[in-house]
Formats: structure tokens, C-alpha cells, sequence
């Protein structure tokens, strides 16, 4: 998918499909937010070509910030080749006519749905999530007037009561996604859906995250290097999921794998969530107890496309 | 002695002038417990909000002592302070648990919310005072993990209260703390509430209607009539000797059993 899509770029949309006003009002939205990490800043939300909950707010931040010398990745899932990572490439393509790639060290823009990369980002990137519910706290506390005056006055005992909940129902923090964090020390956030897993990554990060939620018409930031913290109590402190075997196909360790069937009678096997982490291993040699009947059943076929 | 709470011609009137309580003074001293009773309509929930911080009173001063360090009006408080007050010196027991519980949240969560609220990050000893304080309102520990919704409604009451006392105010609100219980279950809330004041030390606001219930809890009474205060006095003297026609129709119109 690395070769370039010039001969498609529709020339009736402005570039990156926005227009330029609208651009603007992203781009100072997102400045507020990243002036105040963690804190979501409302948006005049534009209707896109899609439905909500495929990655609106995502896909009105990326086309705000792509520029013509941008290289695109988009991942959902982790996986660069599933459904909604396919047909929002397609779309920038088709609208600006950037570069695009799989690969996550050549892209400058990665917009994700669900996952941060296996690969360490580096400060000339930028990460963009896509958000279905940006409040933290909605499932405890419905009324927005009340949720955005815990949020001013740092007023977060409520979101220990969800993790009290967890643990005196089920002897241990069973949130695996959408674990909130503290930002900066101060506001409380949800990480969008990712696993619990990539929490850590995300504090530290060089790359500037940003994240949008079309419906609620929501943005907020963590800048480059920020602190972020997994909420947790003394005595239960946050851990993320341990996989006991390595990726089935690329024998990776320390990597958030997906559970993968494989037939009928109850086969399966784990393999990579990240499609081009574990793409790029294979390539480099590296193969799991299943690689060989992974390509048996055309699971991965010879170049190493999924 | 330094008064707790002090009103001082509070009054409130709703959009387009209708009066909800008008001219009510009066201090409140550390340790005792003050009823308001008065029929439907007479200004008593409507004076419970001014004093409670729930409602701004557009007459008059509600002050309140602050951290021990003298009175404070309570309005001139930033919005933070007063909510800070709210939820660790003050607490509020509604008539219906439903307002005052998290309903989804297990009522061990919902006593410790208030110890999680001003910074409690230790699971074990939260719990362990979820439990006691449950135990103390005789809930039996089983049910720690329970939703508050499996509970009877006195059962939700007494939830309720525990996740009050747990932050160990200084003064509580009561709006109605036995409306809709049945008599038997009312008797014995009252007797646990009337324990819980005398030990704990902890002064209450009890606003009611039924006369037995201030009788029981109550040091000093104020019988309100039409927003305004029409007699004030010790519980007992009020309710044997009545001097305000109004007071002594209401004590002649109790049903004797």
C-alpha cells in the first residue's frame, strides 16, 4: 500500500475535504487543548461523510492538521488493513492526496482507533485518536453540568468509586480498556478505548497525542512529554495484561496480541494486534510456533500481507 | 460556647414572588439537634436548602463555622469551599434514598465515596470503614457488595446515613429522615439516629412533619406557618404546652394509636 494514489486526488473537495475556516477553528481548539492537557475542549463538530463512532472527531483533527509533505498511517485495531483503517486512508488519499503507508517509523501522521503502536514514537510524529465518549466519569455521573465542575475543581473521588466497584466485585481492577488516567497531574481523562496495556506508553510520549470525539464534539491533548498517570489505589496498584505466549506468527514478547480462531473445531491461536510490527518481524526472520500453518490456511500470504 | 450554624433573617422568594420562607434566625450550637416542623407548604424544605447550601436565600445570612476558625457566610464561599463543606463537614439525608445513594454503586462504595472524595487511595482501609460504619447502622456485612436497589427502604436509609457519617461531619441535614418508612422500621431508625447523634456528638437540622419524630430527636423545636417561624422553644415545652394557635391546632391534630 505504499505506493502513492496521485491519479485519484478529487479535485471538487477542498484539500483534506474541510474547509479552510473549519481547519482553523480545529487548529485553535487543538492549541487550547494542548495549552491544558487532559482538559476537553468543545468544537464546532462538522458532519463528515460517515457515521458517527467510525472516527468523525479523528478523521476532522487529521484533516486539519495533513499537510502535502505529510506520510499517513491509519490503524484500527492496531491492524492496518481492517475495515475503517482501509476506508479512511482511502478517503485522505482521495481528498489530499498525501502519501500514505503501513509503516509506522515512515509515517508522520498515525490516526488510531483502539491501539497506540508497538513502536516507540518519536518527536516528529504525530498521534491522532479517534474518541466515542471523551468523559471519564459519564457512566457514574450522566449530568454534563455536574461532570465538567468535578473536572474544574479537581473533584475525582468518584472516579475511585468505579475502581472500588471493580475490586469489591471481582477481587482486582477488571477496566482492560479505557482505563482513565491523570494528566499532567491534574485532569482526569480517558485514554479512549485502548487496552490498558498501552497506558504506559502514552506517559512520556515524544509524539504529540491528540484525541477527538466527533459525537460529543470533543478535543483534548497530551503534549509531547507529559506525565500521565493510571488511576490505581496503594494497595492494588494498575497493571497491565501479561500474554503467556508469544505472537503465534512472529514469536514477539511483551506485545498486546489478539486472540485469532481459526476454524470451527475451537483452534486459535495469538498473534500481534499491531499488523505492521508484526509484519516487520516476520521479515526480519522471526517466526512463531505457528507461522508455517498460519500460511497453510493463507492466513499470511507469502510477501507478508495479512 | 461558639454557635455551629447561625441563620440570620433568612428568606427566600421563588421566580414571580411566590414566598418560600421569610424572616427565620436563629444559631445552632455544636452538638444539638434542631427540628422544624410545620405542614406541607410552610417553608420548611425550602429553608432546609438555604441552610444547607443547596439554595442561595435572596434575604439574610446563613453563616457557618468554617474549619472551627468563627463563622463564615456561607454564600460568600467559593463554589469549591462549599462543595468541600458539603461533602466532608455537612451532610444531607434525603427523604427518598434515591437522591442521596448511587444507586448503581454498591453500598461499600457508596460509604466510601466521601473517604475516596477527599483523597483516601488505600482500598483495604476504606473497605474496612465501609464495613464498620455499615455494621454500625446494622447492616449485616454480607450485603457490603449489595446494590442499594435489592435493599428494603430502611435498609437505604440507613445506607444513606452511614455514607454520611463516614466523613464525620459536624452537622447534618434530615429532610423527612422517616417518610414512607413503615412505624416499626421508623422506630427503630430513629432510636439508631438518636444513638449515633448522642455519641458521635454531631449537630442535625431535622426538618419533619411528624411530631413524634422531633419529639424523639430533637432539643429545640421551631414550628413554621406560612414561611415564617411562628413559635420557637425547648421540644417538650412546645409540643406539651403550645402558646401559638397554630402550634397548638398542630399538636391537637395528632391521631392517638
Amino acid at each position: 500500500m505504499n505506493s502513492q494514489a496521485f491519479h485519484s486526488v478529487d479535485g471538487t473537495y477542498n484539500f483534506a475535504y474541510l474547509d479552510e475556516q473549519t481547519k482553523r477553528m480545529i487548529r485553535r481548539t487543538l492549541l487550547k487543548a494542548i495549552a491544558v492537557p487532559g482538559y476537553q475542549v468543545p468544537f464546532g463538530g462538522r458532519e463528515m461523510p460517515m457515521a458517527y463512532g467510525w472516527g468523525t472527531g479523528g478523521i476532522q483533527i487529521t484533516a486539519s492538521i495533513i499537510g502535502k509533505d505529510d506520510t499517513l498511517k491509519v490503524i484500527d485495531q492496531g491492524a492496518d488493513d481492517t475495515t475503517n483503517a482501509v476506508s479512511i486512508r482511502r478517503f485522505f488519499q482521495r481528498v489530499s492526496g498525501v502519501k500514505t503507508t503501513e509503516e509506522t517509523q515512515k509515517a508522520t501522521l498515525i490516526q488510531t482507533r483502539h491501539r497506540i503502536p508497538e513502536k516507540q514514537l518519536t518527536e516528529n510524529q504525530i498521534l491522532v485518536y479517534q474518541v466515542p465518549q471523551p468523559e471519564p466519569l459519564w457512566k457514574l455521573e450522566p449530568r454534563e453540568v455536574e461532570t465538567r465542575k468535578l473536572h474544574a475543581y479537581s473533584e475525582y473521588g468518584l472516579m475511585h468509586v468505579k475502581l472500588y466497584e471493580d475490586i469489591s466485585r471481582h477481587g482486582e481492577i477488571i477496566t482492560t480498556y479505557d482505563y482513565p488516567v491523570e494528566v499532567n497531574a491534574r485532569h482526569i481523562m480517558s485514554p479512549s478505548p485502548i487496552p490498558k496495556f498501552d497506558n504506559p506508553k502514552m506517559a512520556m510520549m515524544p509524539a504529540l497525542q491528540l484525541f477527538g470525539a466527533g459525537r460529543e464534539k470533543r478535543i483534548y491533548a497530551i503534549p509531547p512529554y507529559t506525565r500521565v498517570r493510571s488511576l490505581d489505589f496503594d494497595d492494588h496498584p494498575f497493571e497491565i495484561q501479561r500474554f503467556e505466549d508469544p505472537c503465534a506468527l512472529c514469536g514477539a514478547e511483551g506485545v498486546f496480541l489478539d486472540e485469532v480462531i481459526l476454524d470451527d473445531k475451537g483452534d486459535h491461536m495469538f498473534v500481534c494486534s499491531d499488523s505492521d510490527h508484526c509484519r516487520e518481524r516476520r521479515a526480519a526472520g522471526h517466526a512463531g510456533h505457528r507461522a508455517s500453518d498460519a500460511a497453510s490456511i493463507g492466513f499470511v500470504s507469502s510477501e507478508g500481507e495479512a | 460556647m461558639k454557635a455551629l450554624l447561625e441563620a440570620e433573617s433568612v428568606g427566600h422568594s421563588y421566580p414571580g414572588g411566590q414566598l418560600g420562607c421569610e424572616d427565620v434566625s436563629f444559631r445552632l450550637y455544636p452538638g444539638e439537634v434542631l427540628g422544624v416542623v410545620g405542614e406541607s407548604g410552610s417553608g420548611k424544605s425550602t429553608l432546609l436548602g438555604c441552610l444547607s447550601g443547596m439554595l442561595e436565600p435572596s434575604n439574610g445570612i446563613v453563616r457557618f463555622d468554617v474549619g472551627g476558625q468563627g463563622l463564615r457566610d456561607v454564600f460568600s464561599l467559593s463554589e469549591p469551599e462549599r462543595r468541600l463543606l458539603m461533602r466532608t463537614d455537612w451532610g444531607i439525608v434525603r427523604q427518598n434514598p434515591r437522591d442521596g445513594l448511587r444507586m448503581n454503586v454498591s453500598a461499600g462504595g457508596n460509604v466510601g465515596e466521601r473517604l475516596m472524595a477527599v483523597g483516601a487511595r488505600n482500598y483495604g482501609n476504606i473497605r474496612n470503614e465501609a464495613l464498620d460504619w455499615l455494621t454500625r447502622v446494622e447492616i449485616p456485612s454480607s450485603r457490603v457488595d449489595d446494590l442499594p436497589r435489592t435493599f428494603s427502604g430502611g435498609m437505604q436509609q440507613r445506607v444513606q446515613i452511614a455514607r454520611i457519617l463516614v466523613s464525620k461531619p459536624r452537622l447534618i441535614f434530615m429532610d423527612e429522615p422517616t417518610g414512607g418508612l413503615d412505624v416499626s422500621v421508623q422506630a427503630r431508625l430513629l432510636d439508631l439516629l438518636r444513638g449515633l447523634v448522642r455519641d458521635l456528638g454531631v449537630a442535625a437540622v431535622v426538618v419533619t412533619h411528624d411530631l413524634a419524630v422531633v419529639r424523639l430527636l430533637s432539643d429545640r423545636l421551631m414550628v413554621m406557618r406560612q414561611g415564617r417561624v411562628v413559635e420557637t422553644g425547648l421540644t417538650d415545652q412546645v409540643l406539651d404546652d403550645p402558646q401559638h394557635p397554630y402550634s397548638q391546632l398542630l399538636v391537637s391534630s395528632v391521631l392517638q394509636a
